[in-house]
C-alpha cells in the first residue's frame, strides 16, 4: 500500500510540474507580453522598461524557475488589474467554489448511484428507462441552458429559489443541480454497467448460495466491486465540473473562482489566469490522487500485492 | 429466521421428482432439463455424468433455486430431509441455502469475492445461519481450513482471494460450503478448472469429508475416471434427460443404454488400450433442445437405432437388476412389473 501511494504521489508531482509549465507558458500565448502590458501607443522605450521590470528579458528557463520558486512559496504573482497579490484573491474565492463543487458532486452521486443500482437490478424495466432518459437528457443538454431554464421557472416564474449570490444555502441549490447534473449521466451509466456485470459474476452466485440476504448480496458483495471504476470516473468528471463552474458561477453571479476566471479573461489579467489554472489543476491532481487511494482501499488487488 | 429443518434421522437427504427447466430463447422454448428425478441418501455420493450442455449444471442450480432469472423450473416434488422445498418463499429457501444444503462451483478463480478476506467470506456464511460470535465463526473457519488441508490456516484468514492459487481457492470454497455442517453438498464440476495433479487431491478430499461428516453428496462431472473412484450411484444425463441410472457397479459393469456404452468406450484403459489406437467416439452432435422433441434424444447418434426409437415418449424403465433404470426401448423388452414406484426415482 505504501509503495503504491508513493508511486501515485510521484506521478501526481510529475503531472503538477507539467501543468505548471503549461500554465507558465500562457503568458506567451498571446504574443509578446511586454507589448501587451505596455498598452497601445507605448514607445519602444516604455516596452523595454516593462520588459525589464517584469523580467521578460531574462532566459525563459530562468523565468520559469523563478516563477515556480515563488509559486511553491505561495506567491502566485501580482494581478495586472487588481493591483494586489493574486494568491490572496484566489484563496478568498476558493472556498465558495469548493463548496459549490462539493454540493454538485454530492447531488450527482446521490442521484446517479442509486439510479444506476436500481436500473441494474431491473434492466429494461420502467425505472431503467426513466434513468436512461435522465442520462440522455443530462448528456445532451448544455448546462448553461439548463441553468437559465431553472432560473426562469424556479426563480422568476414560481419565485421558489434565489437566482443570484451566495447568502444562504438556498442560493446553492440551483447552481449545484445545474453543475452536478452534468456529472450524472456518466456516473449513472457506469454504475449500471458495473452492477450488471458484477451481479452476473460467479462470486455473487456464491454469496447467494450461502443464503445471504438480498441486501447483503447487493450492497456488501456487488456494489463495493461495481463502484471501483465509478470512483475514478467521478474524480475525472469532477475536474471537468470545476471548468464548468466558470459558466455556472457567471450565470448565478456566485463570487467564486470560476467567476473570477471569467472576470480575469475579460480584463486580460494574465497572472490571475495563470494562477487560477494552476490552482484548479493542482486541486484536480490532488483529487485524482485521493480517488486512487480510495480505490486502493476498496480493491485489495491494488492494495495487497 | 423462519422455521428451520432440523437434522432428522431421515436417511433420504434429497428427493427430486420430474424436475424441468425451461428458458425462453429467441428461437423458442429451450428445455435443458426434462423430467429429471434424483434421490440422495445420507452418506451417499450420487454422480451426475454427461457431456457439456446435457443439463447437469442447470439441474444442480435448479435444486439450489439459483437459476438465472429467465429460467423457469417446475417439478412434481422436491424434498430436502423430507420437507418440501419447492415453491417455498425465497426467504425460507435462503435459510436453507448454505445451511442445510450448500454448493461448490466449477470456477474457484472467480467464485470468491475479490474485495473481502477469506476469513470474512467464510465467517459470514456461519453468522448468517447461526447465532455465533465472531470468535466462534473464526474458530470454525480455522478448523475447516485445516480440515481441507490448508496449512497455517489462521494466517490465511486475513488473505484475499487473489493471493491464493486455484487449488487453494477451491479448498476455501469447500470449507465455506461446510461452515454450517450441511446435510447435502452439491459439487458442480469442482475440479474442471484445476491442474490435473490438484484434481485428484480435491476429489479425494471431497469424498473423505463426505464420509466424515456423513453428508449426502451430488457430484457433477464429465470425468468418468472420477466417477469410478467415488460414486455410490450414477445418473447418466444426455440432452436434458437421465438416460441411465444405477449403482456404480451396475453402470460400469453392465452399461445398458447405448450412450452410456459409448461414453465408457471413450475412456482409455491402461494396459488394455493399445498405444496409438483410436479411442472410441460417439458420432454426430447433441440435438437442439429448443421446442418439443419426439422419441429418444439419442436416436440421431445411436448405432442401434430402430423405427420405434423415433416416436413417443420413451420412459426410464427398469433394466435387469433392481435399481438399475434405463431410457432405451432395447432394454425394455422385459415386463415392466419390476417397476416399483419408490424405485422409479433415480
Amino acid at each position: 500500500m505504501f509503495y503504491y501511494a508513493l508511486k501515485r504521489l510521484g506521478v501526481a508531482v510529475l503531472v503538477a510540474v507539467t501543468v505548471s509549465i503549461l500554465s507558465f507558458s500562457m503568458v506567451y500565448l498571446s504574443g509578446d507580453p511586454a507589448v501587451a502590458l505596455a498598452g497601445e501607443g507605448a514607445s519602444n522605450e516604455d516596452i523595454e522598461n516593462v520588459r525589464r521590470i517584469y523580467g521578460f528579458d531574462q532566459p525563459i528557463i530562468f523565468q520559469y524557475g523563478n516563477w515556480l520558486l515563488q509559486a511553491v512559496q505561495g506567491n502566485l504573482g501580482h494581478s495586472n488589474y487588481l493591483k494586489s497579490p493574486v494568491a490572496s484573491v484566489i484563496f478568498e474565492r476558493l472556498p465558495t467554489t469548493m463548496l459549490l463543487g462539493a454540493c454538485s458532486l454530492a447531488f450527482a452521486l446521490l442521484l446517479a448511484i442509486p439510479l444506476g443500482v436500481v436500473a441494474a437490478i431491473r434492466p429494461n424495466s420502467i425505472i431503467d428507462r426513466i434513468a436512461l432518459s435522465i442520462a440522455v437528457v443530462g448528456q445532451a443538454m448544455p448546462s448553461f441552458w439548463f441553468a437559465l431554464t431553472m432560473i426562469l421557472w424556479l426563480g422568476i416564474n414560481w419565485r421558489l429559489l434565489p437566482i443570484t449570490g451566495t447568502e444562504s444555502w438556498m442560493n446553492f441549490i440551483m447552481p449545484s443541480v445545474a453543475l452536478g447534473y452534468y456529472l450524472t449521466p456518466a456516473v449513472m451509466r457506469l454504475t449500471r454497467a458495473g452492477m450488471l456485470e458484477v451481479l452476473s459474476s460467479d462470486y455473487i452466485r456464491t454469496a447467494r448460495a450461502k443464503g445471504l440476504r438480498p441486501m447483503t448480496v447487493l450492497f456488501k458483495h456487488a456494489l463495493r466491486n461495481a463502484i471501483i471504476p465509478v470512483v475514478s470516473l467521478a474524480a475525472v468528471q469532477f475536474g471537468f465540473m470545476l471548468g464548468g463552474s466558470i459558466v455556472i458561477e457567471t450565470i448565478f453571479a456566485i463570487n467564486g473562482l470560476g467567476y473570477l476566471a471569467w472576470e480575469s479573461i475579460l480584463r486580460a489579467d494574465v497572472p490571475m489566469m495563470q494562477a487560477i489554472v494552476l490552482v484548479l489543476s493542482v486541486f484536480y491532481i490532488l483529487l485524482t490522487f485521493l480517488a486512487d487511494m480510495l480505490n486502493a482501499f476498496l480493491d485489495p488487488r491494488i492494495r495487497v500485492a | 429466521m423462519s422455521k428451520k429443518i432440523e437434522k432428522t434421522g431421515s436417511n433420504r437427504v434429497l428427493e427430486v421428482k420430474n424436475l424441468n427447466v425451461e428458458i425462453p430463447v429467441p428461437s423458442g422454448l429451450l428445455r435443458p432439463v426434462q423430467n429429471v428425478s434424483l434421490r440422495v441418501d445420507r452418506g451417499e455420493t450420487l454422480c451426475i455424468v454427461g457431456e457439456s450442455g446435457c443439463g447437469k449444471s442447470l439441474t444442480s442450480l435448479a435444486i439450489m433455486d439459483l437459476l438465472p432469472s429467465k429460467a423457469k423450473r417446475t417439478c412434481d416434488e422436491m424434498r430436502l430431509l423430507g420437507e418440501n422445498v419447492f415453491g417455498i418463499k425465497e426467504r425460507a429457501m435462503s435459510d436453507l441455502r448454505g445451511d442445510r444444503m450448500s454448493m461448490i462451483f466449477q470456477e474457484p478463480m472467480t467464485s470468491l469475492n475479490p474485495a473481502y478476506t477469506i476469513g470474512n467470506q467464510l465467517g459470514e456464511a456461519l453468522r448468517r445461519h447461526q447465532n455465533v460470535s465472531n470468535a466462534e465463526a473464526r474458530d470454525r473457519a480455522i478448523y475447516l481450513l485445516e480440515k481441507v488441508g490448508i496449512t497455517a490456516a489462521a494466517g490465511r484468514l486475513g488473505q484475499y482471494p487473489h493471493q491464493l492459487s486455484g487449488g487453494l481457492r477451491q479448498r476455501v470454497m469447500i470449507a465455506m460450503a461446510l461452515m454450517c455442517g450441511p446435510d447435502l453438498i452439491i459439487a458442480d464440476e469442482p475440479t474442471t478448472a484445476l491442474d490435473v495433479t490438484i484434481q485428484a487431491q480435491i476429489l479425494h478430499l471431497l469424498s473423505e469429508l463426505q464420509r466424515e461428516f456423513h453428508m449426502g453428496m451430488v457430484l457433477i462431472t464429465h470425468d468418468l475416471g472420477v466417477v469410478a473412484r467415488i460414486a455410490d450411484r450414477i445418473a447418466v444425463m444426455y440432452a436434458g434427460q437421465v438416460v441411465e441410472t444405477g449403482t456404480a457397479e451396475q453402470i460400469f459393469n453392465a452399461p445398458t443404454h447405448p450412450y452410456t456404452r459409448g461414453l465408457l468406450q471413450c475412456i482409455p484403459i491402461p494396459g488394455k488400450t493399445k498405444r496409438g489406437e483410436r479411442l472410441g467416439a460417439i458420432p454426430g452432435i447433441v440435438p437442439s433442445l429448443v421446442g418439443h422433441m419426439d422419441g429418444c434424444h439419442f436416436a440421431s447418434r445411436c448405432s442401434e437405432v430402430q423405427a420405434r426409437c423415433q416416436t413417443g415418449n420413451i420412459e426410464l424403465a427398469p433394466a435387469k437388476q433392481k435399481g438399475h433404470l434405463c431410457r432405451c426401448v432395447l432394454a425394455q423388452s422385459g415386463p415392466s412389473s419390476e417397476l416399483e414406484t419408490g424405485e422409479a426415482a433415480v
